[in-house]
C-alpha cells in the first residue's frame, strides 16, 4: 500500500528538509587556507570581475615582485568578502592582506583581527583625513584607503536643454524640484536613484540624509524628515517612477540609460559608461537643502592587513601595502579602475593633469564624507538597517516619513543600546 | 567469517551439531547476530558518517549558535557568552516576529493550496494521453528546471511597476498600473504568484505518478455505472489520491516554509517588511545586512526547524490512524 511505502522517507525527508533550511544560517563554509611558506602572501580583494591576467591582477602581482614575494590573489563579491574573512579569522587562516569595502572596516577591525598601520608602520600622513576616518576606531587606524568614489547627479544634458533647465543653477533642493517639474512638464522622466532595502538604498539616500543637516544618531529629527519627505514627494508626485523603491544602483544605471530620465543618482564608477551613451551625459554634485554641496558617502576600498601568528610577515606586507599607497601607485590605481580618485591630494593633483575632466568627482570626494566617520563604527550597520526600512516604508506608503524615520529611531535605539 | 571473530563463551567440545545439549544452537544462533550487526553497522557506517556530518552537525551548530550571544567579535574570538534562550525570547517578542509569522502563513497556505489545484488539474489533464502530450508535460516541468535568479529576476522583470509586461497589460485592457513589487498591499500577492508557478511541476510530477496507480478498471466500472467525469473524479480519484496528496502537500510545506530565494530576489523581504517570512527574516539577520547577527539567525531558523517538525508529526499520527481504521 502506498501509505506504508511513503511513511518512512517521509520521516527521512521531513528531518532532512528542515536541518536543510539551517544550513545557510550556521555558515560553516571554509575559506581558503593561508601558505606561509615559500615567500608566497596571499591577498584577498572584492573584484572578482578582474580575472587572473586582467590589468588589476598584474598590479597586484606587481607588487609582490618588487617585494621579492609571489601573491596568491583571490577575489570574492564584497558581502561574502566580509563573512569569508571573518570565518578565516576565527580558523586562523586569515590572508595577509584584504582589500576591504570601507564600512566593513570597522567590523574587521572590532573583532581584534586587524593590525593598525601604526603596528605595521604605515604612513597615512598624507590621505585625506575625511577618506581616512572610515577606518579609524578610538583614533586608531585600521587600513589605508586605496581609492575613493562617491555618488552625484549625472543628467541627461539633451532632455535639461530642450526643458530649458540650465544645470549649473541647481544649488538646492527646491532647484532640484523645480527642474524635475520643468522635465516632467515637459514630457520626460524626472529622477531616478536607488531606494532598495539593501546597504545600497542606504549608500544612496544618505547624501539626502546628510544635506539635510541631519545625523545619523537621531534618525527622525525634522532635518531626516525633511529629507525622506523629498524622496517620498519625489514618488508621489511622479517625478521619480515606483521602480525606485526595488532598485539597486545598476537598475538605476540601467533606466538613467534608457536616454528617457533628466536626472539619476550614480557614482564615479559609471564615467566611463557615462561617456558611450548615445546622448550627452553630465554631472553635478548633490545639492544640499538650502544651498552648497550635500556630503555624499564614501565608497571605496581599504586596504587592511589582518593580525598574523608569524610576526615576521609584517615586513613584507608592508612593501605591498606600500606598494599600492604611493602617490603613483594611487593614479595606477585609478587608472586601473577608471573610477578611483587617490585619496591623497598629491594623487589627487597627478589624476587631474592626466584626466581634467574628473574635476567635479575630486571635489565631491573631497566633501564626501565616510558611513562609519563620527565614531559610529560597528554601530553603523545597524543604524543603516533601521534607515533604508524607513526609506521603504516612507516611499512604498506604508507609513509617513515622520512615523517611519520615528520607528526606525527606536528599532535602531535599541539595536546599538550599550555598543 | 563472522563467525570466528565471536569468541566462545565456553569450550564446546566437538561438533554443535552432536551434541544433546540446546545452549550451544542457541549461542550459535546469537553469535551470528552479534556478527551480523557488525555487519550491519559497517554498512551503515558511511550513512551514518554522512547524516553526522551534513545533518547534525549543523543541527547541533545551529542550536549552539542560537543560544549563545555571537556577536562578530565572539563569533572570531570563540568567547560567545551563554545566554540561554535571550535570543528567542528576543526573536519572539520582537514587533518582527508576528508579522513575518503571518506572512509566513500566508505565504505558504496560499502557495499550497494553488500548487496543489493547478498542479492536480494539469495531472488530470494529462492522464487522458493524447497526441504530444508527453512533449506538453515536459515543458510544464520548465519552471523546476530554470536556475531561481533566473526566473526570480524574470518575474520581477515582469511585474515592474512603470516598465514590466505584467502592467503594460492591465493598461491596454484598461485596469491601470499596480505596484505588484513597491506597494505593502500588493508584493505578497506577487511574490505568491511566483512561487505557485514555481511549484506547478512538482505538484504535477507527483499527483501524475500517483494517478498511475489508480487501475483504469475502476473508472471503466464507474462509466458503466453511468458516472460522469466529474463524479469520476470527486468519487474515484480524489479519494484514491488521498495518500498521495497529503505527500505532496507536507512535503510542499516543508520546501515552501523555507523559502528565501525567490523572495529575496524579488523583494528583499519588503517593502517596509510586507515580504518578509522567517526564513528571509532569519538569512536577512545572517548574510542580509553589513554585520553578521548569526544568534538571532539561528534562533529564528531553529524556530522554523520545530514548526516543519510538528506539521511532520501530525502528518505521521494521521496516517497511523488512517491505517488503523
Amino acid at each position: 500500500m502506498i501509505t506504508r511505502k511513503f511513511r518512512a522517507p517521509v520521516v527521512i525527508a521531513v528531518a532532512a528538509l528542515a536541518v536543510g533550511a539551517l544550513a545557510g544560517c550556521s555558515g560553516s563554509s571554509t575559506g581558503s587556507s593561508t601558505d606561509a611558506a615559500g615567500g608566497t602572501y596571499t591577498w584577498w580583494d572584492p573584484y572578482p570581475q578582474h580575472a587572473e591576467g586582467s590589468d588589476w591582477a598584474n598590479r597586484v602581482q606587481a607588487c609582490g615582485t618588487d617585494a621579492g614575494v609571489t601573491i596568491q590573489r583571490t577575489a570574492y563579491d564584497t558581502t561574502s568578502l566580509t563573512n569569508q574573512a571573518l570565518l578565516a579569522a576565527q580558523e586562523g587562516t586569515a590572508p595577509d592582506v584584504i582589500l576591504l569595502d570601507n564600512p566593513a572596516v570597522s567590523t574587521l577591525a572590532d573583532t581584534g583581527m586587524l593590525t593598525t598601520t601604526d603596528e605595521l608602520g604605515l604612513d597615512t600622513s598624507g590621505i585625506d583625513a575625511n577618506l581616512l576616518a572610515a577606518g579609524q576606531i578610538d583614533g586608531k587606524n585600521y587600513g589605508v584607503p586605496i581609492g575613493a568614489n562617491t555618488l552625484a547627479l549625472y543628467y541627461n544634458a539633451d532632455i535639461l536643454s530642450a526643458a530649458g533647465v540650465d544645470p549649473a543653477t541647481i544649488t538646492s533642493w527646491s532647484s532640484l524640484t523645480d527642474a524635475l517639474a520643468k522635465v516632467t512638464a515637459a514630457g520626460h522622466k524626472g529622477i531616478t536613484f536607488a531606494g532598495i532595502n539593501t546597504e545600497e538604498g542606504s549608500f544612496q539616500f544618505l547624501p539626502w540624509f546628510w544635506g539635510s543637516g541631519a545625523d545619523l544618531t537621531k534618525l527622525d529629527s525634522p532635518q531626516a524628515v525633511s529629507a525622506l519627505s523629498l524622496w517620498t514627494d519625489w514618488v508621489t508626485k511622479g517625478y521619480a517612477p515606483q521602480s525606485v523603491i526595488t532598485n539597486s544602483q545598476n537598475t538605476t544605471w540601467e533606466e538613467f540609460i534608457t536616454g528617457d530620465f533628466a536626472f539619476g543618482e550614480n557614482g564615479t564608477w559609471q564615467v566611463d559608461n557615462a561617456a558611450k551613451q548615445s546622448f550627452k551625459t553630465g554631472i553635478i554634485e548633490i545639492p544640499a537643502v538650502d544651498s552648497g554641496v550635500a556630503p555624499a558617502p564614501t565608497g571605496g576600498e581599504f586596504i587592511t592587513t589582518p593580525v598574523q601568528k608569524d610576526t615576521a610577515r609584517y615586513e613584507t606586507t608592508k612593501k605591498i601595502v606600500d606598494c599600492m599607497t604611493t602617490p603613483d601607485g594611487f593614479v595606477k590605481t585609478a587608472d586601473t579602475f577608471a573610477y578611483y580618485i587617490p585619496p591623497t591630494s598629491a594623487g589627487q593633483e597627478q589624476l587631474l593633469t592626466e584626466h581634467p575632466d574628473l574635476k567635479t568627482w575630486v571635489s565631491a570626494v573631497q566633501s564626501a564624507k565616510g558611513r562609519t566617520s563620527d565614531n559610529l563604527g560597528t554601530n553603523y550597520p545597524l543604524i543603516s538597517e533601521q534607515l533604508w526600512t524607513a526609506v521603504q516604508s516612507a516611499l512604498s506608503g506604508a507609513s509617513s516619513p515622520q512615523d517611519a524615520l520615528a520607528a526606525a529611531q527606536t528599532a535602531a535605539a535599541s539595536a546599538t543600546d550599550g555598543k | 567469517m563472522t563467525l570466528s571473530m565471536a569468541p566462545p563463551a565456553t569450550p564446546v567440545p566437538g561438533d554443535p551439531r552432536d551434541t544433546a545439549d540446546d545452549r550451544p544452537p542457541a549461542r550459535r544462533r546469537r553469535s551470528r547476530l552479534g556478527g551480523s550487526r557488525w555487519v550491519a553497522a559497517a554498512f551503515a557506517a558511511p550513512l551514518l558518517v554522512y547524516l553526522a556530518a551534513f545533518y547534525a552537525y549543523p543541527l547541533f551548530r545551529s542550536i549552539d549558535l542560537s543560544v549563545h550571544d555571537y556577536t562578530v567579535r565572539a563569533f572570531v574570538q570563540g568567547n560567545a557568552a551563554f545566554v540561554g534562550l535571550k535570543n528567542y525570547a528576543d526573536v519572539v517578542s520582537s514587533p518582527l516576529f508576528s508579522q513575518a509569522l503571518l506572512n509566513t502563513a500566508v505565504f505558504v497556505f496560499a502557495s499550497l493550496v494553488f500548487q496543489y489545484v493547478f498542479g492536480l488539474a494539469l495531472a488530470v489533464f494529462f492522464r487522458n494521453h493524447f497526441r504530444l502530450s508527453g512533449v506538453l508535460r515536459a515543458l510544464f516541468l520548465v519552471p523546476w528546471l530554470l536556475p531561481l535568479i533566473v526566473s526570480g529576476s524574470v518575474w520581477a522583470w515582469m511585474l515592474n511597476s512603470d516598465n514590466g509586461i505584467v502592467n503594460a497589460f492591465l493598461q491596454a485592457v484598461g485596469i491601470g498600473q499596480i505596484n505588484w513589487l513597491t506597494s505593502p498591499d500588493t508584493s505578497m500577492i506577487a511574490v505568491i504568484i511566483a512561487n505557485i508557478w514555481l511549484g506547478i511541476p512538482f505538484n504535477l510530477v507527483i499527483l501524475y505518478s500517483g494517478l498511475q496507480n489508480i487501475s483504469a478498471d475502476v473508472y471503466e466500472a464507474a462509466s458503466l455505472d453511468g458516472a460522469g467525469a466529474w463524479r469520476q473524479f470527486w468519487s474515484i480519484t480524489f479519494p484514491l489520491l488521498r495518500p498521495v496528496s497529503a505527500i505532496t502537500l507536507l512535503l510542499g510545506l516543508v520546501y515552501t516554509l523555507k523559502v528565501v530565494d525567490i523572495i529575496w530576489i524579488m523583494t528583499k523581504g519588503g517593502p517596509a517588511n510586507s515580504t518578509t517570512t522567517l526564513a528571509t527574516w532569519s538569512y536577512r539577520e545572517a548574510f542580509g545586512t553589513g554585520q553578521p547577527d548569526l544568534s538571532p539567525a539561528s534562533a529564528v531558523g531553529n524556530i522554523l526547524i520545530i514548526i516543519a517538525l510538528i506539521f511532520g508529526f501530525l502528518y505521521l499520527r494521521m496516517q497511523r490512524r488512517q491505517e488503523n481504521s
